[in-house]
């Protein structure tokens, strides 16, 4: 082999890694086709428009808890509440459903409620310097008990999941395109221009990236952290309002299965779990990825705990691929 | 430590001197024995009734969550976080479980070795991946929380199996005195006997280093990777002696983890270890799961809904830490 032929080599190389690096996005999307190729192969046929509905349907909540995540992480947090506060709001509506206000006042009294969370986290976590992950462990078990308590007293009254939940989170037009899209696709916009165009995404990073040169700079980062944690929490609400509509039920532990597949589709998103690097976009790739490779091991005839372990294993290579490319730097 | 730190020609031995150094040393953990002293005797109070079948049930229901807490200890003080403790005990209850059904005593100790060792490999392979790949602890440990509770329901689907009777009885029933559990003499035990030999030894020292400040650390000739991997096996050994007294205490194994992965996190907490590393040692944690099972007796007691029991454990949580960090902030003013 010649030096101009090992040079080459090694320009691909770099210019892999840097892709991976800087648009994570693209391997991922890659990734992406790869699975829906191989769920393909698996059971030929099955990928149609109306399954591409019920994977996008059922990624759309994942992703939002996702976005918790990223945000939370982007300053170098984590928000562990996320599972406690979506069920909570799930539930709370559901009760609320024959009260005077009927469903609209059920939303509203959940969201307020996941705000409040949000705002006492934030305080805990900018103010008094809290640990993230303690200050949203004790919130989740603060709004869990909370949530237990208000069980017992709603216990008489009899409610249901709201049809228009039920509507939003579980049907869908002409069976292919989900109605939560219409909740996700303004939020995603949000989130989006909000990272990349607004001064508040930057003081995100900024936070994340360096702590010291951001206060240096004149950043009050306990602000920025105090409307992050209102943000996730008031995000992890929704989530939890669609998911109680897809499946139909409202309890106080709804959303608990999906807080640990949150956090691994922001890590898989590309999101470091040590702050100032990713996106929300990596985010959304990373849930249709894992809702696809549930799908895909069911396919496979997988039991659920060898899916499980799948799913571990694959966050740690992926996790792993990415440490290995960004530290090279 | 402290021969090197004495200046030389100091008085060889000044004991109150000494007591005093030891006391400021665990200002935390005396705190907490202060306030579990209060608890009780607050508990005694609400309810005359209460004696020797409360001791004995507190004792039996901190055991698991007791060594769930001191797995996280110690590998919290090496700088690192575990969230896969509480499916290591659920992998190796379950398996304990299994193995020992209708099987003799004898293979029922061969059982207990068995998942002893078990237990260090799960925690060094977490170890070891967290070093390898060098991703944070809290990315590959709840990784592994899947695939080690994905391996739990493997072994079995649902609650079931059997403990050996002997086993059963190590930790059930009173130690002599009807006033003293066997379930915390077992825990203040085996903690003693794993713990001490090697906080006193030099990965013991080790392991703080690290925790306090690893660039240090490794500039000081400290293997940082060796000692990370025996962090996490100790920890996984604690996980295993946590799964082992979750089936001697229900008498069968559940795949399903059980709640003591974040609660042993908040456990280290209250117990006086700090979540940066370095800091604080294994019995705090022991203490704290006891002052927060004694609150949540009290509030039976007082006929609070035991929701609230929940509510105030997050409560109770977030308060120490705003405290610490008020404290803290005021000793750097200063």
């Amino acid at each position: 082999m010649n030096a101009s032929a090992r040079a080459n080599e090694w320009l691909t190389a770099v210019t892999w890694r840097r892709l991976l690096r800087d648009r994570p996005i693209v391997p991922l999307m890659g990734l992406l086709a790869i699975l829906v190729l191989v769920i393909e192969l698996a059971d030929p046929g099955i990928v149609s428009p109306e399954w591409t509905g019920v994977i996008v349907r059922a990624s759309v909540p994942l992703a939002i808890l996702a976005g918790c995540q990223t945000l939370t992480m982007l300053t170098g947090g984590i928000d562990l509440s996320v599972a406690a506060i979506g069920s909570m709001a799930g539930f709370v509506t559901a009760t609320l459903v024959h009260s005077p206000g009927g469903v609209a006042e059920g939303i509203i009294v959940a969201l307020a409620a996941a705000a409040l969370a949000g705002l006492l986290t934030g305080i805990g976590v900018g103010v008094f310097r809290v640990h993230p992950l303690i200050m949203t462990l004790g919130m989740s078990f603060v709004v869990l008990g909370l949530s237990n308590v208000w069980q017992l007293q709603m216990v008489q009254t009899g409610a249901g999941v709201p049809d228009s939940l039920r509507w939003i989170g579980s049907s869908t037009l002409a069976q292919v395109v989900p109605y939560n899209l219409l909740v996700f696709i303004p939020l995603t916009l949000l989130i989006l221009l909000g990272l990349r165009r607004t001064g508040y995404g930057r003081l995100l990073y900024a936070i994340g990236d360096n702590p010291v040169a951001a206060r240096l700079s004149g950043t009050r980062a306990w602000q920025v952290l105090i409307v992050l944690y209102v943000i996730s929490a008031v995000m992890a609400a929704i989530a939890g309002l669609l998911i109680s509509g897809l499946t139909n039920t409202a309890s106080v532990s709804l959303v608990d299965t999906s807080l640990l597949p949150a956090v691994a589709a922001a890590v898989i998103g590309g999101t470091s779990i040590l702050g100032g690097r990713g996106g929300f976009g990596g985010t959304i790739v990373g849930a249709l990825i894992l809702t696809v490779l549930t799908a895909l091991l069911t396919v496979l005839g997988l039991p659920e705990p060898t899916r499980q372990v799948v799913f571990g294993s694959i966050i740690v290579v992926v996790a792993a691929a990415y440490t290995r490319v960004t530290s090279e730097s | 430590m402290s021969a090197v730190t004495a200046p030389v020609g100091a008085p060889p031995a000044n004991p109150a001197r000494t007591v005093m150094s030891w006391a400021q040393r665990s200002s935390w953990a005396i705190g907490l024995v202060g306030l579990l002293a209060i608890l009780l005797v607050f508990t005694k109070i609400i309810q005359p009734s209460y004696g020797v079948a409360g001791i004995q049930g507190l004792g039996i229901s901190i055991l698991p969550l007791g060594f769930a807490a001191v797995a996280q200890a110690v590998v919290v003080i090496a700088g690192g976080i575990d969230l896969s403790i509480g499916s290591m005990m659920a992998l190796t209850s379950v398996i304990a479980a299994t193995l020992m059904d209708g099987q003799s005593a004898e293979f029922g100790l061969a059982v207990v070795a068995g998942v002893l060792v078990l237990g260090l490999v799960l925690g060094a392979i977490n170890g070891a991946l967290v070093v390898v790949t060098r991703v944070p602890d809290i990315v590959v440990t709840l990784a592994m929380s899947f695939v080690w509770a994905g391996f739990a329901l493997l072994v079995r689907a649902a609650p079931g199996g059997a403990a050996s009777p002997w086993l059963m009885n190590l930790v059930i029933g009173p130690f002599g005195n009807p006033w003293i559990p066997k379930a915390a003499i077992v825990l203040v035990i085996v903690v003693a006997v794993i713990w001490i030999p090697i906080a006193r030894s030099r990965m013991g020292l080790s392991l703080y280093a690290v925790g306090s400040n690893q660039l240090a650390a490794f500039r000081s000739g400290v293997p940082i990777g060796r000692t990370k991997i025996v962090a996490y096996a100790l920890t996984g050994l604690f996980a295993a002696v946590g799964g082992l007294a979750l089936t001697a205490s229900t008498s069968i194994g559940t795949p399903v983890p059980g709640p003591y992965t974040l609660e042993s996190v908040a456990a280290v907490v209250l117990g006086g270890v700090s979540l940066a590393g370095g800091r604080g040692g294994v019995f705090g944690p022991v203490v704290a799961v006891m002052v927060l099972q004694i609150i949540q007796n009290d509030m039976t007691f007082l006929s609070f809904d035991p929701n609230f029991a929940l509510v105030a454990q997050g409560v109770i949580l977030i308060g120490v830490l705003i405290l610490g960090s008020v404290l803290e902030s005021r000793r750097a003013r200063r």
